[in-house]
């Protein structure tokens, strides 16, 4: 085994990629290793562990505008956030959770450089955006070892292409972030949390739609079937007995009151209704966000997150788990999907998707599975070949996680 | 503005070029008389003039995709125009170049409510957009202030913004998909109607890539459902310091204002002469401050943000009762470029962001050059976000007044750079700032972005001369200059 490099500072970290790009040796980039198991399994040896370039840089709470070293510790930001009252508003899911059966909690693990490379965002996404909509600058060394710099630290910036958008979800894959600029906001100062009990699939996809639909401004709409309600944390949820349609209102203590009765009124005829008040409703959704529900189950069970046009949710889901027995939560509104199946039948996921209804991730699966499905969905042919060139203007020599997103830029 | 060196070999063939198009898009489509050529000229900086070669007007994408296809077997240059609206010159026609305008894409394609999406060809209006899901409640949130006649293939293009950004995002925030059209003929479609486009992000990337990257041809945004009530609030203060501590308060209190508009004494006296909306002219600095939600929350924060007003030494504070007197506030301010247009024969409008905290140092700098220039200048400003609009005024029919406002205006993008800010923060680096692109990036910067460009048009062909200051041919820039390989460095730790 070849040994691990672990620069300290931007420089060392250029004299890394550098060696390795002389070498042609590809690097196996990773910050604490939280997200290790996501994405394609790839035998890189070489090491490249970013967790020394690491500390907030700046943070100025009036700008909501805070910098970071990449291999700065999640849990670090959300700390220094949470002194102002403020957070990363999209909520980013801690996927160790589900990868590597960590509690949820308001702690993340893993780095800000990781959170922006993996690019999961929570419930929040339907209102707020997602990581990409909160990147507003970095700093990196691309594939041709070379320094560079795009976006800013300021709020609107539209100064040259937005490479920040490109860095969110990219795995890695084009340059090594050594420093990132995120958007920050305030907590909402109050959150509630209306539930509805016993709705069908497409009934609970009808009454998130009147929800999400209506002006009391929702900042988030799930549904979990019978059999995942039962296994929350929170002991309506779990009490119920049914299936449980979720919708959280936040913002002023009396603005929450007044809406959160406006869509009881609007929600009362799906079914009967209860609510939840701050620490549940937050204990609440930080299962949603990082779907703990399925964080003990075999690991022969395979878990997929589903990007589709939410009406389309309903129908989608139920082409899987007619097949097997799959079980699915839907969160944003019915526009995302999780599931939990038998690894054996993990072809269905991706026949169920039309070319126009959004993509399938394999977010946890064992090893033989990850080595034969792509995790992150085909592109078309034509993407593909674009997606190869933008690779190749970044990383020429595919030395940066090579295959961690697309199989195709392991050559 | 040194453009690229129009080609006299395609010049020489443009008869050929006018021939081949009109094969591809008939009738009117193709627009080749010198008069009829004028009309192109320029867009929303007409600073900047140039007659294109010809103008071909497509009406589908299909047309759209054989135009490219034609132009890049041929070697010859295309600049996209949506309705040339745009303040940085980004449409600025080529002497050796077509124009392609998508103004006969108008159409909307698709309102989709179930999924709160609208599909609609690039031509459409950035407010035709609201006004077509008006009736159930629903708007497009960016509202440039062109937005009566922007197009949303140009907003998309663009970036744009407008003043509810800092609540509601920019463009790129709202975008969930677009069909573009590459220089060589292929049509690929990026997102769609769910969230995340997956993959690489390249709907980011053409989101704001000011046509170098690709044509679009079709645009899918997220709408939202309409506040339900809004108020405005007009807070005057004696200094533009206590203004932007005001607007510091504000969002330290926890509180994002749906709008959040500073005007200096110029613009505030330019705008109430023009309008008459009822600023306060005895206050150095006023702010617009917008609520909008649920009534209850509206109407609990107006009496929040007073109050930190007033901690902030206000000495003009009025709240709208009425939509009528909302809309009367925002008149002013909506109206503050022509207002300016009309105390002075001309003005350029400039756009640099700044880190709010600078905001004080910048006013003072500001008045401190157009004292040293000798031009007048007032100063909008999105504060929330801190996206500077000074307007620089002069009169081009006096002799190096357009040079001296040029100047002036290159020294406070300089000076937003300086600062920790950008040069643009929702027009465009187009041809304006094109030449200042290096304040703000290194060599190195500039040539990934441009490695960029490269996967998408490797012959840049598509609006070349706008955005970077050097055109490097994709192969240069391509070029590895690979160190030989002896580790030699010591230093690195190794685990």
């Amino acid at each position: 085994m070849p040994q691990t490099l672990r620069p300290e500072n931007e420089d060392q970290l250029l004299d890394a990629v550098n060696w390795a790009l002389s070498r042609k040796i590809p690097l196996n980039v990773f910050g604490l290793g939280s997200k290790s198991s996501l994405g394609q399994a790839v035998s890189v040896e070489q090491g490249l562990d970013m967790s020394a370039l690491s500390g907030i840089l700046s943070y100025e709470p009036s700008e909501l505008v805070l910098t970071a070293k990449a291999g700065t510790p999640l849990h670090e930001i959300q700390s220094a956030l949470s002194e102002h009252n403020q957070s990363m508003a999209f909520e980013p899911v801690d996927l160790s959770v589900i990868l590597n059966g960590k509690e949820p909690s308001n702690e993340a693990d893993g780095t800000v450089g990781g959170m922006i490379a993996a690019g999961f965002a929570g419930p929040r996404r339907i209102r707020q955006g997602g990581v990409r909509d909160h990147v507003l600058g970095f700093r990196a060394i691309s594939g041709r070892a070379e320094l560079f710099k795009s976006g800013g630290k300021v709020m609107k910036n539209v100064t040259g292409f937005d490479l920040s958008k490109l860095m969110a979800g990219s795995m890695g894959t084009l340059a090594v972030m050594s420093e990132v600029t995120i958007k920050v906001l305030p907590v909402p100062e109050k959150s509630r949390t209306v539930l509805v009990q016993g709705l069908d699939e497409p009934v609970a996809i009808a009454a998130m739609r009147a929800a999400v639909n209506s002006p009391h401004e929702v900042s988030a709409a799930a549904h979990l079937p019978q059999s995942v309600a039962a296994r929350s944390g929170v002991d309506l949820v779990a009490g119920s007995g049914a299936a449980v349609t979720a919708v959280r209102v936040e913002g002023p203590g009396a603005s929450v009151e007044t809406r959160c009765a406006s869509l009881r009124k609007l929600l009362a005829p799906f079914g009967e209704l209860e609510e939840l008040h701050s620490q549940r409703s937050a204990r609440f959704w930080a299962e949603v966000r990082d779907a703990s529900f399925w964080r003990t189950t075999p690991p022969d069970t395979t878990i997929w997150r589903l990007s589709v046009p939410p009406s389309r949710g309903a129908h989608i889901a139920a082409a899987i788990t007619r097949e097997c027995g799959a079980e699915a939560l839907f969160d944003w509104g019915g526009g995302l999907i999780w599931l939990a199946l038998p690894d054996s039948r993990h072809k269905i996921v991706r026949a169920a998707l039309d070319e126009q209804d959004g993509h399938a991730t394999l977010i946890r699966a064992s090893d033989s599975i990850r080595t034969t499905v792509p995790a992150f969905h085909p592109p078309s042919p034509s993407l593909a070949a674009l997606s190869r060139r933008v690779k190749s203007a970044f990383d020429p020599h595919g030395i940066l996680n090579p295959g961690r997103l697309y199989p195709t830029d392991a050559a | 503005m040194i453009m690229p060196e129009p080609d006299a070999d395609v010049i020489a063939r443009r008869d050929e070029i006018v021939l081949a198009l009109r094969d591809i898009v008939p009738g009117e489509g193709v627009i080749a008389e010198q008069n009829e050529l004028s009309a192109y000229e320029s867009d929303g900086l007409s600073a900047y003039r140039q007659r294109p070669m010809v103008v071909v007007l497509p009406e589908t994408t299909a047309q759209v995709s054989d135009i490219l296809k034609y132009c890049h077997a041929n070697g010859i240059k295309v600049v996209p125009r949506g309705a040339g609206t745009g303040l940085s010159g980004g449409a600025l026609p080529l002497a050796d170049g077509v124009t392609l305008g998508l103004g006969k894409f108008n159409q909307i394609k698709e309102i989709d409510f179930s999924n709160r999406c609208v599909v609609a060809q690039p031509g459409v209006t950035n407010l035709g957009i609201s006004d077509a899901v008006a009736h159930e409640g629903f708007y497009y949130a960016p509202d440039p202030s062109s937005q009566i006649a922007c197009s949303i293939g140009g907003n998309v293009a663009e970036n744009s913004g407008g003043v509810h950004c800092l609540k509601y995002g920019l463009t790129t925030n709202n975008v969930l998909g677009v069909e573009i059209v590459m220089m060589d003929g292929e049509i690929i479609r990026l997102g769609g109607r769910h969230l995340e486009a997956g993959g690489y992000d390249l709907l980011g990337v053409v989101t704001g890539s000011e046509g170098l990257l690709g044509v679009i041809t079709e645009v899918t945004v997220r709408i939202l459902q309409k506040p339900a009530t809004a108020r405005a609030l007009l807070l005057g203060f004696g200094s533009s310091e206590q203004a932007g501590d005001c607007v510091g308060g504000i969002i330290d209190h926890g509180i994002i204002p749906g709008g959040l508009e500073m005007m200096d004494k110029h613009a505030i006296h330019a705008t109430e002469d023009f309008v008459h909306a009822g600023y306060p002219l005895d206050v150095a600095a006023l702010l617009i401050v917008e609520l909008d939600g649920p009534q209850v929350e509206v109407d609990l924060l107006i009496d929040q943000v007073e109050h930190i007003a007033s901690g902030c030494g206000a000495t003009y504070s009025r709240a709208s009762t009425t939509e009528d007197e909302r809309l009367t506030f925002w008149a002013g301010r909506k109206n503050a470029f022509p207002a300016v247009g009309r105390i002075s024969p001309d003005y350029i409008c400039m756009d640099g962001t700044i880190p709010r905290s600078q905001l004080s140092y910048v006013l003072r700098r500001l008045s401190q050059m157009s004292a040293e220039y000798g031009l007048r200048c007032a100063n909008v400003f999105h504060a929330g976000d801190g996206n500077l609009h000074p307007l620089i005024l002069f009169d081009a029919n006096v002799a190096d007044e357009l040079e001296r406002a040029e100047a002036f205006g290159a020294e406070i993008l300089k000076l937003c750079v300086a600062v920790g800010g950008v040069l643009t923060g929702e027009h465009g680096v187009g041809v304006e700032k094109r030449d200042l692109m290096g304040e703000m990036f290194s060599e190195d910067d500039m040539k990934q972005q441009q490695r960029l460009k490269c996967a998408f048009d490797p012959d840049q062909l598509l609006n070349p001369g706008k955005v970077y200051p050097t055109l490097h041919r994709c192969a240069e820039l391509g070029k590895m200059h690979v160190h030989n390989g002896e580790l030699p460095f010591p230093d690195l730790p190794r685990f």
